[in-house]
């Protein structure tokens, strides 16, 4: 491999390092010298946590939504801002030493349509203001006045997409309080989400526009260094059932090690239940062919506690982010104990 | 087996001047070609050092339509519009030791194509923290310029020496200007639905005006071509070489074969022998061309600089590409014409004796069957000429042509001698016919090399003195005006025609508006109702009266690469609304050319304020000095034409010197072809001239009577070499041009050029037989006795 690449390649790897979420050769699981560190027991305090924290070196905005069609076609939606920081601080103009990285993309049956944004920081190219709530890169904005009613837009060479958010719940936050544990040595960071947002608005697609309604799920997440060194990918599972319940799943898999996982169960009015390491698990049943690699699309998720025993499987196997780090992100049918709708993210395939 | 081993290269041994034209042939076959390509890979090469980020290659760019600085609010601004653009900022910078272009370039947003050179200018380190230091990517030469500064330097041979590359963060500090962009690049990959570029803005196409790597494209065809012709000059005298020592071997191979060696062992022997020769002598070829590009290389750089701007260094790196290809070069040459050679010698019967009249026979036949298979490709080069599209059919049609006439030479020779022989009676005269005649067989490869490097001379410099002339033509034409001027400001462009019309001068504004037509690139231009304009533009074809049409907005004038891309002729309409009025040629420029009255174009595009205008008047040093001293101009805004056109006539000269360099070369490497085949004849032909001297002719006598043949054996070769060269050149000019850059170039024939270059031939083919004479004129007369008494 010529250094250059090598050094493109890693450059990517930082740059996205809240993309994948996970992977530790993607600098999640080095060092933080500097850095900020997440507590337990911190208070959050709103907006102003809605904004950003460049004393951390990952943050990410994550929202994904799915939705369907007037003709009853299955859509997912995805909005992502990712900043990523060289040092713990800001400085305005060029010299800014915080990077930001927008990914954008709709998925229908048949296809899947991928946008990626690339800013630096201090010269307002993108960036996020806490109140009035705007995140930007470039021409997307994810913005309303608070963070309850939002306006959401992107483009991308051949898809683009703005739509309206209304949040039917509250905030809901992670492991102890919003301090989610990502192994079992400590390693953490500051997770809350709003899983009960109203979408709708209109898709622009090849084959032109399509009116859209259905549900959004928002994942707030920052932290300096949440992974172990050794922990090498993450399947992460967001599921909305038709009984109004919600769960948030995932595993870390760990190359020296067992697996780390952990759920939070989320009732229709909002209140939560954190399981720890263990409770929740989940198998790949089916793989397929996807970008030269073999990626599970069907899995078999429980949460026994809940009685949680449902089939996982992908609307389009083919929704793979072809981006400056690649990784699998698409919405998902559920059944088995429970039916629904939701969306799945793997890393490190 | 070890034993037939040192038979043959005892051969070697005794006969130590005929293993130096053996090498040497193969040597000098294999520098011409190694030093073509040397050039060619290295401009090529330097150019794709230079089309990285620092030129923005091929992508379009956006400037400030008043040609002022953008802003880093602006830059965000379009992005958030959704244009996807990444802002670059360069400048020279001066350190104690010395002056670089220092270009800033934004790694995040820099279009994927250009990522790698992003990654190496990243403001990350390959740990993902932020560099210490202002870091910076120099070429070796140029470290010594930052020397004392506060950066950090990565030093990179493959930078473009004289241009530095670091982030625009690092370059706003060290060039101090701070908030300032100098153009930004336009991602090929943009989002649906964004919006149109706000008219504070000018967006050039791609291949517009600075598209440096298609012009350059036009003298690297040039270079090829070279290439070609030299690669085939080289064919030939391998041929020749190998040929010869097989031929003075012939009785060695036949003792060996009586002496019981199986005929196997001894081919394998030869083809180890001659493999080890190819590649020694390989090897000294591409040391030889490496020597002929490093001294021509400087030449060409200065040429490839001066008109086109491109950028190439004058250091020579040896690359694998080229000295390989070299190698393969000798070793497929050797192996061409060492397996006609060893068949030859796998059908040589065991006690076979020179046969003059049957070895002529056979080659009459030989002759009839090669130029069969030369009718074979002349049609092949017909077939591609009409039906064939594209470079490749210009290229193969130029193969076809040549080869087919090399092969052609034989049977034409053979039949000028034929025809020669018959006009004189008397005995000498006869036999000296028929016995040049019988010689041709033996010499056809040479003189097809001689006659394909006559072609290839007369061919190429056709080609660049037609271009010579075309080009400065077409400067004084296009460039009619004394001074070219480019003001900081639409305010100051009003302020300085003022100024000059007070002063007594014309002022021709220059303004254009880039656009899309027939979905390519093309420009738009207004210009002044001038006599410069009716007395200079070289117009191909035009309605009557057309610049008065022109004045009152009637219509267009289009340039030939419009024309010949839509099929346009005066009188047809343009997708713009305009009329056609007429066509002008316009080399060296691929993109579209729309011209219109000036009044018509700020009805048009009122967005477009003038900027740049010509200026005529008869004191131009005078004005031009006013004008400086007056106005706050930028160091290039003032351009003299008179300096444009000696730039532009140097740099032709610098091109001539290459040809011209390459020309002497090829050559000369076809006189040593002529030279190596004469000295194959001289040790056979002894049988043959020993009764001619036994009946009276002198030794001196006969060895003049050689010398006349080789001369006239030459001449004949060079005076067929006229039509073909012409015909390479027409090919070149008129088929190879035209699908290459969309223009033709009309043809000038230079009969004095010619002549000299009959002349050197001439030359040539005197020195290469007058050795062979020589050795004649003093061969003992035993030697000559004695072939009576061998008489086998």
């Amino acid at each position: 491999m010529s250094v250059r690449l090598l050094i493109a390649s890693v450059l990517a790897a930082v740059l996205s390092g809240g993309a994948a979420m996970a992977q530790s050769f993607a600098g999640l699981g080095s060092d933080a010298e500097g850095f900020a560190m997440p507590e337990r027991g911190y208070v959050f305090d709103f907006p102003t946590d809605h904004g950003p924290h460049p004393d951390f070196r990952i943050e990410w905005w994550y929202l994904t939504a799915n939705l369907t069609g007037e003709d009853g076609t299955a859509y997912g939606l995805q909005w992502t801002l990712f900043r990523s920081a060289l040092a713990p601080e800001e400085r305005a103009g060029w010299r800014s030493p915080q990077l930001w990285l927008g990914h954008a993309a709709i998925t229908t049956p048949e296809a899947h349509y991928v946008a990626e944004r690339r800013a630096r920081g201090g010269i307002g190219q993108a960036g996020v203001i806490a109140d009035p709530f705007e995140a930007w890169i470039d021409d997307w904005r994810m913005a309303g006045t608070d963070m309850k009613r939002m306006q959401l837009t992107a483009t991308g060479p051949d898809f683009a997409y703005d739509m309206d958010l209304e949040a039917t719940g509250p905030l809901i936050f992670h492991g102890e309080d919003g301090y989610s544990q990502k192994s079992s040595s400590g390693r953490a960071s500051y997770y809350y989400s709003q899983p009960f947002f109203e979408i709708s608005g209109t898709l622009t697609l090849p084959e032109g526009p399509v009116e859209v309604t259905g549900q959004a799920w928002l994942d707030r997440e920052w932290a300096s260094q949440p992974l172990g060194a050794s922990q090498v990918s993450w399947d992460w599972f967001s599921m909305a059932f038709d009984s109004g319940d919600r769960l948030m799943g995932f595993t870390l898999r760990d190359s020296a090690g067992p697996d780390y996982t952990a759920a939070t169960w989320i009732e229709p009015d909002g209140t939560t239940t954190a399981f720890p390491d263990g409770a929740f698990s989940a198998k790949p049943l089916t793989e397929s062919q996807v970008a030269g690699r073999e990626i599970p699309t069907r899995w078999r998720a429980f949460l026994p506690e809940k009685g949680v025993d449902v089939t996982v499987d992908a609307i389009n196997p083919q929704a793979w982010m072809e981006t400056s780090i690649p990784y699998w992100e698409g919405p998902v049918t559920l059944s088995g104990s429970h039916r629904g709708r939701g969306y799945l993210e793997m890393t490190g395939y | 087996m070890r034993l037939g081993l040192i038979a043959l290269l005892s051969h070697w041994r005794r006969n130590p001047w005929q293993l130096v034209t053996l090498v040497a042939g193969l040597a000098l076959a294999t520098a011409l070609w190694s030093g073509v390509q040397a050039i060619n890979a290295e401009a090529r090469a330097s150019y794709d050092r230079a089309a990285d980020v620092v030129s923005g290659g091929d992508l379009a760019q956006i400037r400030r339509a008043d040609g002022a600085p953008i802003r880093t609010a602006e830059y965000v601004a379009l992005r958030r519009l959704g244009w996807q653009v990444s802002p670059v900022l360069e400048g020279d910078f001066t350190g104690p030791y010395g002056r670089v272009q220092l270009i800033g370039i934004e790694p995040m947003t820099l279009p994927q194509r250009d990522q790698a050179d992003g990654a190496l200018q990243s403001p990350l380190q390959p740990d993902g923290t932020e560099p210490q230091g202002n870091v910076v990517s120099v070429h070796p030469d140029d470290v010594r310029v930052f020397e004392g500064k506060d950066v950090t330097l990565r030093v990179q041979s493959e930078r473009v020496s004289g241009r530095a590359l670091a982030d625009i963060a690092v370059v706003q500090d060290l060039l101090d200007r701070p908030d300032q962009i100098s153009r930004l690049l336009v991602d090929p990959v943009q989002p649906i639905g964004r919006p149109d570029l706000p008219s504070d803005y000018r967006l050039t196409q791609s291949s517009g005006e600075t598209d440096v790597a298609r012009l350059t494209a036009s003298f690297h065809l040039n270079l090829t071509a070279f290439g070609l012709l030299s690669f085939a000059v080289g064919i030939f005298i391998v041929y020749g070489a190998v040929g010869l020592a097989f031929e003075q071997r012939r009785s060695v191979f036949r003792t060996l074969r009586a002496l019981g060696l199986p005929l196997r062992s001894l081919m394998v022997l030869l083809a180890i022998e001659l493999g080890v020769f190819a590649l020694a002598a390989g090897a000294l070829g591409v040391v030889l061309g490496y020597v002929i590009a490093a001294t021509l290389l400087p030449d060409v750089a200065a040429t490839l600089r001066g008109l086109y701007g491109a950028d190439v260094a004058g250091q020579l790196q040896v690359r694998p590409a080229w000295w390989l290809s070299g190698l393969a070069m000798a070793l497929a040459g050797t192996a061409v014409a060492g397996t006609a050679a060893l068949f030859k010698l796998a059908r040589l019967p065991l006690l076979s004796f020179n046969h003059p009249r049957a070895m002529s026979m056979h080659a009459g036949a030989a002759a009839r069957w090669l130029a069969m298979l030369a009718m074979g490709l002349f049609a092949a080069g017909a077939v591609f000429a009409l039906v064939g599209q594209g470079l490749f059919a210009g290229f193969a049609l130029l193969a076809c042509l040549l080869i087919g006439a090399a092969f052609c030479l034989p049977a034409l020779l053979s039949a000028a001698l034929r025809v020669v022989q018959r006009w004189h009676s008397g005995p000498l005269a006869e036999w000296f016919w028929a016995d040049s005649r019988q010689q041709l067989p033996g010499l056809s490869m040479a003189l097809m090399a001689l006659l394909l490097a006559m072609a290839a001379n007369i061919g190429v410099s056709t080609m660049v003195s037609s271009f010579r002339l075309t080009f400065t033509g077409y400067l004084d034409q296009r460039l009619s005006s004394e001074l070219y001027l480019t003001a900081s400001s639409p305010q100051q462009a009003a302020e300085i025609a003022t100024f000059l019309e007070e002063e007594d001068a014309a002022v021709l504004p220059i303004v254009w508006q880039d656009l899309r037509i027939g979905g390519l690139p093309a420009e738009i231009y207004g210009i002044r109702d001038h006599v410069t304009y009716h007395d200079n533009w070289p117009l191909l074809g035009a309605l009557p009266e057309v610049w008065d049409r022109l004045a009152a907005g009637e219509g267009a004038l289009i340039n030939e690469q419009l024309a010949r891309r839509n099929g346009l002729q005066p009188g047809d309409d343009l997708e713009t609304g305009d009329r056609v009025l007429g066509v002008y040629s316009d080399y060296g420029n691929s993109a579209g050319q729309v011209v219109i009255s000036l009044a018509a174009f700020q009805e048009r595009y009122p967005d477009v304020r003038i900027q740049r205008f010509g200026v005529r008047t008869s004191e131009p040093e005078a004005i031009g000095a006013a004008l400086r001293n007056r106005f706050d101009l930028e160091p290039d805004a003032l351009i003299n034409q008179a300096d444009l056109k000696a730039l532009s006539l140097a740099v032709f000269e610098r091109t001539f010197a290459v040809t011209a360099a390459l020309n002497l070369l090829t050559l000369s490497v076809a006189a040593l072809a002529l030279l190596i085949g004469l000295l194959t004849l001289a040790n056979l032909r002894l049988p043959q001239l020993a009764p001619v001297w036994a009946l009276g002719l002198t030794r001196r006598h006969l060895a003049v009577l050689e010398l006349l043949r080789a001369l006239c054996l030459a001449a004949v070769t060079g005076l067929l070499a006229v039509p073909l060269g012409l015909a390479l050149a027409w090919v070149l000019l008129a088929i190879v041009n035209v699908e290459a850059f969309g223009w033709r170039l009309p043809m000038f024939l230079f009969p004095v050029d010619y002549l000299k270059l009959g002349g050197l031939t001439l030359v040539a083919a005197f020195i290469a037989a007058a050795w062979p004479a020589l050795r004649l004129s003093r061969t003992p007369p035993d030697r000559l006795l004695r072939v009576f008494s061998n008489e086998r």
